[in-house]
This record gives structure tokens, sequence and C-alpha cells, in this order.
């Protein structure tokens, strides 16, 4: 069976469209005809919250490279330029700042949601690692823009992570100098950076965005039951828990964007910089390498991850680390012996290990925020044990805790 | 200031059991009035007197401020203006880069983002604790930068002073802003303290100013977007609502 042009039979104009382009095919499939459950909660916000602030770091990001100068001589000044001189510049420039830590703060939300009602689990394990790959290279993304301003501490943070490089056996040291184009940081590195962060790297994420939602309209979504509404179908084939995507989703989804746009807005035009966390204040300094600040530490979506990495004492220990944290999320989808999907339904050692493993994660944010000290340091060691028992224990874990009955319809 | 303080409450609120990861450590507190015009005008006025001699502010145009605080032209050529002729030139300083080095170990720095990198704290009590130290070059030393390369420029106008020995007094309430080191006066300036202190007040509003100028039009601009915002959201809860009506 091939392609069938215009499945619906319009006729007109849109029937001349749809006989040569599948525009009301789409339209159907992926938007009035995609059913979804009619019970997402709270947590099912947050993925189109993601794709909203994605449009925004698109568009703020194409204005701000009409004006931005990546070079090492003129980029602090051409951030001060489009802060001062050219018109709502300042605005442009604190949505796309304001709109990175939102986007990891929804990103965060939405891998949580995955994680609590077992949406990585079969059929949908694609979808989880297409989303754990838009988090790798939207960590990529962020660090590369996070150069760009050329302050100290976008100076000082691109050594510290492209200098981790360097624990690489043998290859290390010279990988160093081929990554950043020059034995320093500086104009060679910045140039390139640049390049990543405005042409690869968002190429690359877009493309993963749109290969993450293919399949999950090949699969349809899950819900906070973790049921699969496909299997009660009604004599039209719609599921009986499924409601269409549009309108009862878009105009949800419109509400959550209201109230995601007042938190949003506010911190862009009353507190941008977040107090030093969404722009932190030695960053107003222009990069100098002969001044080292007294104390470098990334922007709050990284610590964690930097916690765990300072927690080792060995250079490529706390590199393997740090980057094993990241990848073993790529394997959840095998890690969870559960019989049921759903966090509703799973037994309490699952409910005691989520909750651990949130509280955990905010707190090795805090510490890798914070200056080492012995005690700081014994935390984050504990931290990232307890971070790797969560993933490691789950197939042991999960498999022996007896679970509730799972009830065939959703729940409201 | 309302709006952005419900904000920074409900937002830093949030995080608050963290510690601040950058910045900090001044002294003394002040929290800068940039919407006062007449203070970032003396200010400015104070700063091009005493301070551009040395210090650049290479951001900012002559021609902004006096849009910003609303100085007239004339005014503004007068006795603002003193290392250019053009408004719309940025405020640079006539000293060479080079000599400075040689003269004080390293160049006075541009102070245009100063108020952002360190704080209005730390820039008021930077001003605020100058004392005399016959072990510096300059004579005087600074207790919210140690070592600092900087003479007291403003010292024949704040007069001199040595920090006080023993214990810090009792509080003797008033002004939080007071709150800080001990100092005891050895040779009194032009100004009395408390007209020293309002003239510290005043460049340290100008330098925060000066490094985000367009704060006050954001903020602004910014009340109307959340008014805006404030009420599509009822709109959209009942627009939900009405399509939801038939889902059961």
């Amino acid at each position: 069976m091939g392609i069938q042009a215009n499945p619906h039979g319009t006729t007109g104009f849109l029937g001349w469209i749809d006989d040569r382009f599948p525009l009301t095919k789409i339209w159907k499939d992926h938007v009035a005809e995609y059913y979804a459950p009619k019970n997402f909660n709270f947590w099912y916000y947050f993925g189109s919250l993601a794709m909203l602030v994605l449009v925004n770091q698109l568009l703020t990001g194409i204005f701000l490279a009409m004006h931005y100068k990546p070079s090492a001589a003129e980029a602090f000044s051409s951030v001060e330029y489009i802060m001062r001189d050219v018109p709502f510049g300042d605005l442009l420039r604190y949505l796309h700042s304001t709109g990175a830590s939102a986007f990891f703060i929804v990103v965060y939300l939405h891998m949580y949601r995955g994680l609590i009602y077992g949406s990585y689990r079969k059929p949908r394990e694609l979808i989880w690692i297409f989303g754990c790959l838009i988090y790798l290279v939207l960590m990529a993304e962020a660090f590369a823009g996070y150069v760009l301003p050329w302050g100290q501490m976008s100076y000082w943070g691109a050594q510290v992570i492209i200098s981790l490089f360097g624990a690489i056996p043998v290859i290390g040291p010279d990988l160093v100098i081929w990554i950043q184009g020059d034995y320093v940081p500086s104009d060679a590195t910045l140039n390139r950076l640049f390049s990543l962060h405005v042409v690869a790297l968002p190429f690359v994420l877009v493309g993963l965005v749109v290969a993450h939602l293919m399949a999950l309209h090949e699969v349809g979504s899950n819900n906070p039951d973790g049921i699969d509404i496909k299997e009660n179908k009604d004599e039209n084939g719609v599921p009986r828990d499924g409601i269409a995507f549009h309108p009862y989703y878009t105009v949800k989804d419109l509400f959550g964007v209201s109230i995601f746009l007042t938190l949003f807005l506010g911190v862009v035009f009353f507190l941008p910089d977040a107090g030093g966390y969404f722009l932190e204040k030695p960053n107003f300094e222009e990069a100098n390498p002969a001044v080292t600040p007294e104390h470098i530490a990334p922007v709050w979506y990284f610590t964690p991850f930097y916690a765990m990495l300072r927690a080792v004492p060995d250079k490529l220990g706390g590199v393997i680390v740090m980057f094993a944290a990241v990848l073993i999320l790529f394997v959840l989808p095998w890690l969870d012996r559960s019989k049921v999907r759903s966090i509703r339904y799973k037994g309490w050692i699952s409910k005691v290990a989520m909750i651990t493993f949130a509280i955990n994660f905010v707190v090795l944010a805090w510490l890798g925020l914070e200056p080492p000290s012995d005690a700081k340091t014994l935390a984050a060691r504990v931290g990232t044990v307890i971070y790797f028992l969560f993933f490691l224990l789950m197939p042991i874990y999960t498999k022996m805790e007896s679970t509730k009955p799972v009830p065939a319809r959703v729940t409201s | 200031m309302t709006v952005r303080h419900l904000l920074a409450g409900l937002v830093l609120g949030a995080i608050a059991p963290l510690s601040l990861a950058a910045g900090g450590g001044a002294l003394m507190d002040y929290t800068p009035d940039v919407s006062n015009s007449a203070s970032v005008q003396r200010g400015a006025a104070n700063f091009m007197n005493y301070c551009s001699g040395c210090h650049s502010l290479r951001f900012l145009r002559y021609q902004t401020l006096a849009e910003d605080h609303e100085v007239p032209e004339d005014l503004l050529a007068e006795n603002l203006m003193f290392t250019s002729e053009k408004p719309g030139d940025h405020i640079l300083t006539a000293m060479p880069s080079e000599a400075a080095t040689g003269w004080f170990g390293q160049a006075p720095p541009d102070l245009s983002l100063t108020a952002r990198a360190r704080g209005a704290d730390w820039v008021y009590s930077f001003l605020m604790t100058f004392y005399v130290d016959p072990s510096k070059a300059t004579g005087v030393n600074n207790l919210q930068l140690k070592g600092a390369s900087m003479p007291h420029v403003l010292g024949h106008l704040e007069g001199y002073k040595v920090v006080a020995e023993g214990e810090p007094k009792e509080d003797k309430g008033g002004h939080g802003a007071h709150k800080g080191p001990e100092f005891e006066y050895v040779q009194a300036g032009a100004l009395t303290p408390k007209e020293y202190e309002a003239f510290v007040r005043d460049i340290t509003n100008f330098l925060s100013y000066a490094a985000e100028p367009g704060a006050k039009e954001r903020h602004a601009l910014g009340r109307w977007v959340l008014l805006y915002l404030f009420l599509l959201i009822p709109l959209t809860w009942l627009i939900k609502k009405e399509y939801w009506k038939d889902v059961h």
C-alpha cells in the first residue's frame, strides 16, 4: 500500500493543495484528530511550554545575532551595545537569557513527569531517548551561549569545562588545544562556539524535537494512570478516554501559557539576573585571562553535575561520573521492571525513591553553587551515590515491590 | 518598585535558602534609587568633577544620561561634558591608560558596570570606608577593598578618619545604612559626615543608573505587560472551561 494523496478527499483550493501536499492529513493526524488521554494534569503543561521557550530562544536569538559581534575584542562591548543602544535590545537579551533558565526549568519538570508516570516504558523508549538527546544538546547549547557575552564567568567557565577534556588519557591535552583552537580560551574559541550556538546545535535541536514529537504521535501519549487508552476504542476507532488535542488541549495549554508568561515576563522585566542565579555578577566584568575570579560556579542548571564532578577526588574519575550521570538516563527504559507504569500504582519503595531522587537533585544543585568545604564535599559524595543508586537499584526494587491494581479506564 | 519587590519575593523566596552564588560581601547595605533623577543628576555632576579625570564610563553616552534624567543640552555641555564636544559620545577619560598604569600600578578601571558586577552596596561601602594608613604610598587604605591603589580623592570633602579601636559601639538605632565599621575622624573635611554620606549616595545612585540605563523604562513597560497578562489569565481559564464542558 503506497501513500494515498488526499485521503480526506477535500475539494476546492484546499483540495488542490491536499492533492499535492498532505496539509489536511498533517493537521488531522497531529492536531485535530490526535487523541490524547483526557486525564492530563498539571505536569502535562511543560511539554508545550518547552516548545514555547524553544521558539522564544530561536526568535530572540535571531535578532541578537544581528547585533552581536563574535570576537574576543568586541563581544563584551557588543552585548552592552545591545543593552543600551539597540531599541528594545535589553528586552531581547533578557528574554534570551531568562529563556535559557526557563528552558531548563520546564525541561527538568517535563523529564520528572516522564519519570513519575513511566512515560519512558515500552512502547515509548524512543520518545525518551530522543528527549535525553534533546537534553544533552540543550546543555551544549546553553554552555556555548553562556560563553558568548565574554564576561569573566563566560571565560573562566569555558576554561573549566573545556579543560575537562584534558583529563582523557593520551589525547586529552591535544584535544583541549584542538577544541579551543588555541592554548587558552581565546578569540578562536569564542568564534567557533558562536558557530555551534547559532547554527549547528539549534539545527540538531529542532531536528530532535521533530523526532521526539513524531515518535510520540506514533504511539500516543501516556497519562498519569499509565494506561493504554488505545485498548478501549469506540465504534469510530476513537479511544473512549481520549480527546482531540485541538481544541481541548490547545485551549488548556493556552491557560498554562498565560500563567507561564506571567512568571517568565515578571522575571524578564523586573528581575532578569534573578539575584545572580540567571546572570552571574562577575559576568558584568569583561573576560580577563590574567585575573581568575575568586569563585567559579556554573549557572544553576549545570550545578548538580558540577557537584558530582567535584565530589570525585580524581579528575578523570570526576569527568566520567559527570558524563555517566547524564548517560544513565538513556537506559532508564530498561532499568524499570515494574508491572505498572505510573507511580500511582507502584509500591512504597518506588515512591520513596522518586521523592528522594528529586530532593537529592536539588541539594546537589545547591552544593554545586557553593564553594567547596569538607562537609559539603562529603555531602556531594553522598548525593552522587544516591543519584546513581536510584537508577542502579531500580531493576531490583521495581521488581520486588508489590504494586496496586491498575484500573481499566483513566481516573479523573 | 512594588511589582519588582513582589516578584523578588516570589522568585527568591523559593530559592532563599541558597546563599548568593556570586557578589555580596559588602560591608554596608545600600539600596540605590535610580528613579530619583535629582540625586542621579547630582551624582553625575559629582562624578564628572571628582571621578572622570581617571575613570571612564565607556558604555554610557552623555546624551543618554541627559535624556533619561532631563538635563537640558546647555547645562549638559556646561556642567557635565569635560572630555568631549559631542553629546552622542561615550564618557571617556582624558587620562592615558599606559601612563596611569605607571602612576598607580594599574589603570583606574572603567566604572560603567561596576554597580552591577560588584553591587551598589559595594560601591557605597568602598566610598565610605577610606581610612588613614601611613604604610600605604597614598596615605590611605580601604576597608572594602584592602590595599586599594586609589588615593582618597574625596578626602578634602569627607575629611580623614581612622578605624576606631576596641569594641564596636552599641547600635544607636535609626538609619539602617549606618551599620558597618566604626571610625574616628582625625581631620574634618569640607562636608559634615551626613553631607558626605548624601554625596556618596548620589554617586552610587548615578553609577547604578549608569550600569543599566534602560532599567527604568523596562520596569514601566513591564507593568503594562503584567497587567495585560493578569487580565488574560481569567479569560484563558474561562475559554478552557467552556470547551471542556463536553469532556466527561
